[in-house]
């Protein structure tokens, strides 16, 4: 994170002389950006008025130069204290007064100086370690006894997200979700993202993954060929989904069903229902997923190309599954660790068609990454892109036409 | 009636520079400051028939005379003031001691918040004005007008001639206003500009304003300005005040004049 900031106070009659407008002015001319914050205005001519700005830089010697340059103007530097820590009472139990995390870029104040909170998540706690140089998010049930963690709020600062550069569909406050709108221009701003990401992987660069966490429509509703090609071609690096998602795609393999329905048909076939469950059987007979396709059992399909492109996946059970398949995590907390541990790197999160999966994920993602959250029901993507972030962008449509939209995008012929 | 506190020119001479106006290799004539000061005080008294009260000059401090910057008073209350210089910081307690042994209520400021008393806060009778930047600090103007309960609209210096808002700055009791533009950033132009009409302000020209025509006193409809002034001594009698023009440039070899020399106690 390249954020440097002070708080300053700056009192007296602050408007009629423009001495704020001046203070502010000298920030945005050298380079700074500012948020205002308790701006307070003398009702009287007697009363005076207060305000107190935050001020950002990309360099702290930037930072240094500001603040000399509008402490003559009588802007004060803010008092800051340390956090402080209190020490965890138990495993897995946190001091009663712990620091609850938001999603967005937060630093501690330790010895003086400001750290940045690493693999910040949010509703978690703050653990630091004991030389006080490295501070993480951490949740509840992974916290040991004795550990350090943050308590109270002093000490501890948030930082809004900046509006990013980029004058795409993820530059804009998008939280308004419609179906009424035109999506080609929003689907032409997330392909040239995941170009761009492609690119960025290639060259080994971080924040370069592409996330897509699914559920088991983008097969039903015929996006399968389409996410199976944007995985094939590179555009996709990690998978999140259901025992539904990998049951039926296999079955479309195996069967050329999806729940029993022919794909190409378009109708219910005799003794289709049964297909998902033999699927399953017959993955559990051989054992794993990664040996379904690798022996050859399972040729084409979103499974098939994971295991190809080598693909992380994370494969989370419900309590209404049938089988599990072999690898899916039935521990809905290991299952979470798995998936945090795939986080850090990632650039952009598509979020299809699934509720739980899409709601998980979205907690577990830091408020910076770019996330677009694809639903026929608005209420998801409505619940998702409005997270106080820019980046969030929401879209009321069929998972398949968009999945089929991206990859046409990309570059597949249809 | 009008009382002003001054102080009388033993010790006056150029001794350090803290201003650009200062240069040691620029000697005082002494005779002639003396007679200078005389003449301004014979003016005050005998013209306009203000009272006048003399402090007890002290040798090693030259500037005493310029008593604008003892402080400010405000009924019984006196600030004395904290100067930036450690030249001028001695005179502090010589300042102190005469508010104290006149019956004032004396308030001294913070330590480290400079404050250079009537040289930078002036201003009208229902808000004022605070210089700052040069000698005074901002962070003194809230201070001051929490107590007084006055408005107190900072001004930043930026021409170091004009080092305290006394020397480019002078309200007048009829709410006109003399200044020199040139000496405030463009903020503090507008600033100025909002709060005094235009008609009632006079932009002294800059080769009046280098003599200092902005370091006037003015009691009622009387204005004590440096000589030398035509284009402010023709505004200030159209508006209907009595001029009266002192010769005082052996003062200005140090970078003061009328104003700098007096400070008003009513």
């Amino acid at each position: 994170m390249s954020h440097y900031q002070e708080s300053v106070y700056l009192q007296g009659h602050i408007i009629d002389s423009l001495v704020l407008a001046k203070v502010l002015d000298l920030i945005l001319m050298m380079g700074g950006t500012f948020d205002l914050e308790d701006v307070h205005i003398g009702k009287t001519r007697a009363e005076p008025s207060h305000a107190r700005i935050r001020i950002r830089t990309a360099s702290r010697m930037l930072l240094d130069d500001i603040l000399r340059k509008i402490q003559p103007h009588g802007a004060s530097i803010e008092r800051e204290a340390d956090c402080r820590t209190d020490r965890a009472p138990a495993d897995g139990v946190l001091p009663d007064d712990f620091y609850a995390t938001t999603h967005l870029p937060t630093q501690i104040r330790l010895n003086g100086r400001w750290l940045d909170v690493d693999r910040i998540e949010m509703d978690l706690a703050i653990t630091v370690n004991e030389a006080g140089s490295v501070a993480q998010a951490v949740p509840m049930g992974e916290v040991r006894q004795g550990d350090q963690i943050v308590v109270g709020r002093e000490g501890v600062r948030v930082i809004p997200l900046q509006r990013p550069q980029e004058r795409d569909v993820f530059g804009f406050m998008e939280s308004q979700v419609s179906a009424e709108r035109p999506h080609g221009h929003i689907i032409a701003d997330i392909a040239a993202r995941m170009r761009q990401l492609k690119e960025r992987r290639s060259l080994r660069q971080t924040d370069s993954h592409v996330l897509l966490s699914g559920g088991p429509a983008i097969i039903h509703a015929g996006g399968r060929e389409a996410l199976t090609w944007l995985i094939e071609q590179g555009f996709i690096h990690i998978l999140f989904c259901g025992n539904a998602l990998a049951a039926h795609d296999m079955e479309a393999d195996l069967f050329g069903t999806s729940l029993g329905y022919g794909l190409t048909a378009g109708r219910a076939v005799p003794h289709g229902h049964e297909h998902h469950l033999r699927t399953i059987n017959r993955i559990r007979s051989i054992g794993s997923i990664e040996a379904a396709v690798t022996s050859g059992v399972i040729k084409q399909g979103v499974m098939a190309a994971c295991i190809r492109q080598g693909v992380p996946m994370v494969i989370s059970g419900t309590i209404r599954d049938d089988g599990p398949l072999p690898g899916v995590i039935t521990d809905s907390i290991q299952a979470q660790r798995a998936m945090r541990a795939l986080i850090p790197d990632i650039g952009l999160a598509l979020l299809v068609a699934s509720t739980l999966h899409s709601v998980a994920t979205g907690n577990l993602l830091p408020a910076t990454v770019p996330t677009v959250c694809v639903d026929v029901n608005p209420s998801i993507p409505t619940k998702l892109a409005d997270r106080g972030s820019f980046q969030a962008v929401g879209l009321v449509m069929d998972a398949a036409s968009f999945l089929s939209e991206l990859a046409r995008l990309l570059g597949r012929s249809t | 009636m009008s009382r002003l506190l001054v102080c009388p020119p033993e010790f006056f001479g150029i001794e350090y520079e803290i201003n650009p106006w200062m240069r040691l290799t620029n000697r005082v004539d002494h005779g002639r400051a003396v007679r200078q000061w005389h003449e301004l005080m014979r003016v005050f008294e005998q013209d306009l028939g203000v009272v006048l009260e003399r402090m007890t000059p002290i040798p090693g401090l030259p500037d005493l005379v310029f008593t604008a910057n003892a402080g400010i008073v405000v009924g019984r209350t006196a600030v004395v003031s904290r100067f930036r210089y450690p030249e001028r910081q001695r005179e502090e307690a010589h300042f102190e001691n005469w508010f104290r042994k006149h019956g004032y209520e004396v308030m001294t400021g913070e330590a480290g918040i400079h404050f250079e008393g009537a040289g930078d806060l002036l201003g009208f009778p229902e808000y004022w004005f605070g210089g700052y930047r040069q000698r005074s600090d901002i962070r003194v103007f809230p201070i001051l007008s929490e107590h007084f309960h006055r408005e107190i609209i900072p001004l930043e210096l930026v021409d170091s001639r004009f080092y305290h808002l006394d020397t480019c700055f002078c309200p007048l009791s009829g709410g006109e206003l003399l200044y020199f533009p040139a000496a405030f950033d463009s903020y503090g132009q507008t600033a100025i500009a909002e709060r005094v009409p235009d008609k009632l302000r006079l932009t002294v020209p800059e080769d009046e304003a280098l003599k200092f025509a902005c370091n006037a006193v003015c009691v009622g409809k009387h204005v004590v300005l440096p000589a030398g002034c035509p284009t402010t001594q023709a505004w200030l009698r159209i508006r209907g005040y009595e001029t009266h023009p002192v010769q005082l440039d052996e003062f200005m070899r140090s970078g003061g004049s009328a104003k700098c020399l007096t400070l008003a106690l009513d």
